[in-house]
């Protein structure tokens, strides 16, 4: 059966065993700007080091590009390059068609080399979702996806995306005497709806860099696996999320707990939760409330009880009700109201 | 070396009936071009629609992409130039525009992008017709742009284009704009050259120093504020003044390798060596304009006429120099540039511009005609060089008048 699918072979890169057997080797060092405790440039850090020398990245505008990218101090130290807000599924295709062609027609040395691209929230969930959607269709290139979710336009401010959840205090969403909830809208469930929608794409996850050798191991399988892959990291912002910064990687870690932030792969199809998600869904870790979540962030000081309640029924939902829990939001009774004749 | 290029010249040009588009798109396939994407947008597409025909028959080898939309389509070809391989791109109209913030950034990253640009007017209301202001938008960030009126010279052009944008000297983008309907989907016969003749003309795309690969470890774009931005924009602008120079190495050269002379590369003269008036246009107007100049002088007005080429960079001096011949000159616009010194189009106001500080400087009139891609005609042609020819003889004439239009 001919595909048409012309893939060129991938680095293979083997999971890391454990924290002690992490490369020592840096590829995103010294030299940035960006706010103590701040988990993104963690990200950054962690992919860099995971994929390893062979690899070009081409990163959005946002805190990882402003921050990070002083010139005369850059911190990548594999070759970097800026694209645009909306461009990293653009950037990604871009760059691995160019290597592609190059390497089939004999211009350059016939060689796997990664590619990754990052956005924020703000430049994949927002402006780049259409692009982004475009490169995972595409069977023919080998590139990795990154967006690192602080919940916010963080860098021009703190203004609310598409990825802020519900109720948060921005910069254009402040509570007021009015309006005490500016912010109505749910969090785009990305990783989802592009797992969904995107069938033929063999990889996407979501990942947190409080669990850095499942994130690190994710970008490995991402890198390798083939195709266009996807990953969405949940990434505290101590600035734009008003906590303590020494509290990045607990805030982390409490995403999850509380069940706010499942953590999954779909692997050529098949959906597997890992770490904490994939205890609670088994039933062997009882969710922490979201309240415990919540109420350590300023961004949430404004709430009321009800606006908890609120929020945790809407958690609860994407556990008890959802098809599949936390992934994907089709109600389950619409099956067993309706079974099958 | 001159006798390789000798024995180059005598190798035989097929000939074929193709329209300006599908010029360029053979013109892609000698040029060997690496990547190509595309997007649906009349009247440029049908130059994607070739390129598809020439990848599908196995004659042309690229990532060819259909994007899923004009500002994707820009932003993966200027990544896939950045690892080094040679694209193309393309667009029309508000697809064009669409695309712009692509176009911003891709002459301060020294990308040596090339373009076809189809000319139409942007919408609303719709209309699929030629225009100018869609490449003109374009025309202070850094983007080389050029206009061509007939499918030999469409093929010509975009050899030459990714010669200068490819010239580390210059390492800019460069747009080729052709008329809607009127080159896009016009046929002529066009001698298309030998690969032989176009691989000693063009030279292989080496991006040197700052291209992104592991083997090169560079940051490219990074963050620098009021610190460096001043010194790197007066880079790009310097390149764009090299380019002068490089633009006319590569047509001499062309005219040694390929035989065919373009003459001065930044503009045509049609009869303006006994000219008394002059008008001055771009693109494929150049037809009915040279119609009615040879029918006007069997009448005895000595009526010549300057196609500009190159609008960016624009050869002032050199216009200015030739426009002072004449005792008045009338610009043509396809565009418009509404509010502008005079209300006139953008031709006329960067031609006024180049002709301040000469030393002769005749009346010049400005006349928007042919919007939204209605034909100009012989007695349009006419009805202007009257115009002129009543300011060459000192009677006072509005300074811009609408031409052709329903009133
Ligand atoms: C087309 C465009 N619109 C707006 C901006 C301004 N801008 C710069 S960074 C940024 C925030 C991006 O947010 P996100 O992608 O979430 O990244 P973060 O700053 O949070 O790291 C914005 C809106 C821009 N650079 N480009
Ligand atoms: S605002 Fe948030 S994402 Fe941006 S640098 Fe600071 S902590 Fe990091
Ligand atoms: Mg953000």
């Amino acid at each position: 059966m001919a595909t048409f699918v012309d893939i060129q072979p991938t680095q293979q890169l083997d999971p890391i065993k454990g924290v002690k057997k992490m490369p020592l080797e840096e590829f995103f060092t010294s030299g940035h700007r960006t706010c103590q405790g701040c988990e993104s440039a963690l990200v950054m850090k962690l992919m860099a080091k995971a994929a390893g020398p062979r690899t070009v990245v081409l990163g959005s505008t946002g805190c990882m590009y402003v921050a990070n990218t002083t010139y005369y101090s850059t911190s990548w130290v594999v070759p970097w390059m800026h694209t645009q807000l909306g461009s990293s599924g653009s950037a990604a295709m871009g760059a691995a068609s160019g290597l592609k062609a190059l390497m089939r027609k004999g211009k350059i040395k016939d060689e796997p080399i990664n590619v990754i691209a990052f956005c924020g929230d703000g430049g994949g969930a927002d402006m780049g979702l259409s692009a982004i959607s475009a490169a995972l269709t595409h069977p023919d290139y080998n590139l990795l996806i990154l967006m690192y979710d602080n919940e916010s336009y963080a860098n021009t401010d703190i203004q609310l995306s598409g990825s802020t959840p519900y109720g948060a205090h921005t910069t254009f969403s402040p509570p007021g005497k009015m309006k005490r909830i500016m912010h109505h809208r749910w969090k785009k469930n990305m990783a989802g709806m592009l797992a969904a929608g995107h069938p033929t794409c063999k990889y996407i996850a979501t990942v947190c860099m409080s669990y850095p050798l499942q994130a690190m191991n994710s970008v490995r399988k991402a890198l390798s696996i083939g195709g266009p892959t996807f990953i969405h990291s949940l990434d505290p912002c101590p600035k734009g999320w008003d906590y303590d910064p020494m509290q990045s990687h607990e805030m982390g870690e409490l995403a999850v707990t509380t069940g706010v932030w499942p953590l999954y792969e779909v692997e050529e199809g098949v959906i597997r939760l890992y770490g904490k998600t994939k205890e609670i869904a088994e039933g062997r870790y009882k969710r922490f409330p979201v309240r415990d979540y919540l109420l350590r962030q300023g961004r949430f000081a404004h709430f009321t009880d009800d606006d908890i309640d609120y929020f945790q029924s809407k958690v609860d939902q994407m556990w008890d009700k959802w098809l599949v829990p936390g992934v994907i939001p089709f109600l389950k009774e619409v099956e067993t109201d309706h079974p099958p004749k | 070396m001159a006798q390789a290029v000798a024995s180059l010249e005598q190798q035989a040009d097929k000939t074929a009936l193709i329209t300006g588009s599908e010029a360029i798109a053979v013109a892609c396939k000698l040029a060997d071009v690496d990547v190509i994407t595309a997007y649906p947008i009349r009247p440029y597409d049908t130059v994607m629609q070739y390129v598809a025909k020439l990848v599908a028959n196995g004659e042309l080898d690229c990532e060819y992409i259909v994007a899923e939309s004009e500002h994707s389509q820009f932003e993966i070809v200027k990544h896939a130039s950045a690892v080094g391989a040679r694209v193309f791109c393309g667009s029309s109209g508000v697809g064009w525009m669409y695309a712009f913030e692509a176009l911003t950034v891709t002459p301060g990253l020294r990308i040596p992008m090339v373009a076809m640009v189809g000319n139409r007017a942007l919408d609303d209301p719709g209309a699929f017709g030629v225009e100018h202001n869609d490449a003109l938008a374009v025309r202070d960030l850094g983007w080389q742009l050029v206009w061509v009126d007939n499918p030999q010279e469409a093929l010509d052009t975009a050899l030459i284009a990714y010669r200068v944008a490819e010239d580390r000297r210059v390492f800019l983008p460069c747009a080729i704009s052709c008329d809607g309907a009127f080159l896009t989907h016009s046929q002529a016969l066009v001698k298309i050259p030998s690969q032989e003749k176009v691989d000693a003309f063009l030279p292989p795309y080496n991006r040197g120093d700052l291209l992104l690969h592991p083997d090169n470890p560079i940051t490219v774009a990074p963050q620098v504020n009021e610190d460096w931005l001043m010194e790197i924009r007066r880079q790009t602008a310097a390149a764009m003044e090299r380019a002068y120079t490089v633009i006319r190495e590569a047509y001499a050269e062309f005219e040694q390798i390929f035989g065919r002379r373009y003459g001065n590369p930044f503009f045509e003269e049609y009869q303006t060596e006994d000219a008394e008036i002059v008008l001055v246009g771009m693109g494929t107007l150049s037809t009915p304009v040279k119609v009615a100049i040879r029918e006007m002088r069997k009448e005895g007005k000595k009526v010549g006429f300057v196609r500009v080429r190159w609008f960016r960079p624009f050869a002032a001096e050199e216009l200015a120099k030739t426009l002072g011949r004449f005792s008045a000159v009338g610009i043509i616009d396809r565009d418009f540039s509404l509010g502008s010194p005079y209300l006139s189009g953008v031709l006329a106001t960067e031609v006024r511009a180049a002709m301040y500080p000469a030393a002769k400087r005749p009346p010049m009139l400005d006349f928007i005609c042919g919007l939204g891609g209605r034909e100009v005609t012989l007695p349009d042609v006419k009805k202007m060089s009257d115009i002129v020819y009543h300011a060459a003889e000192g009677k006072p004439q509005p300074l811009t008048q609408w031409i052709g239009l329903r009133e």
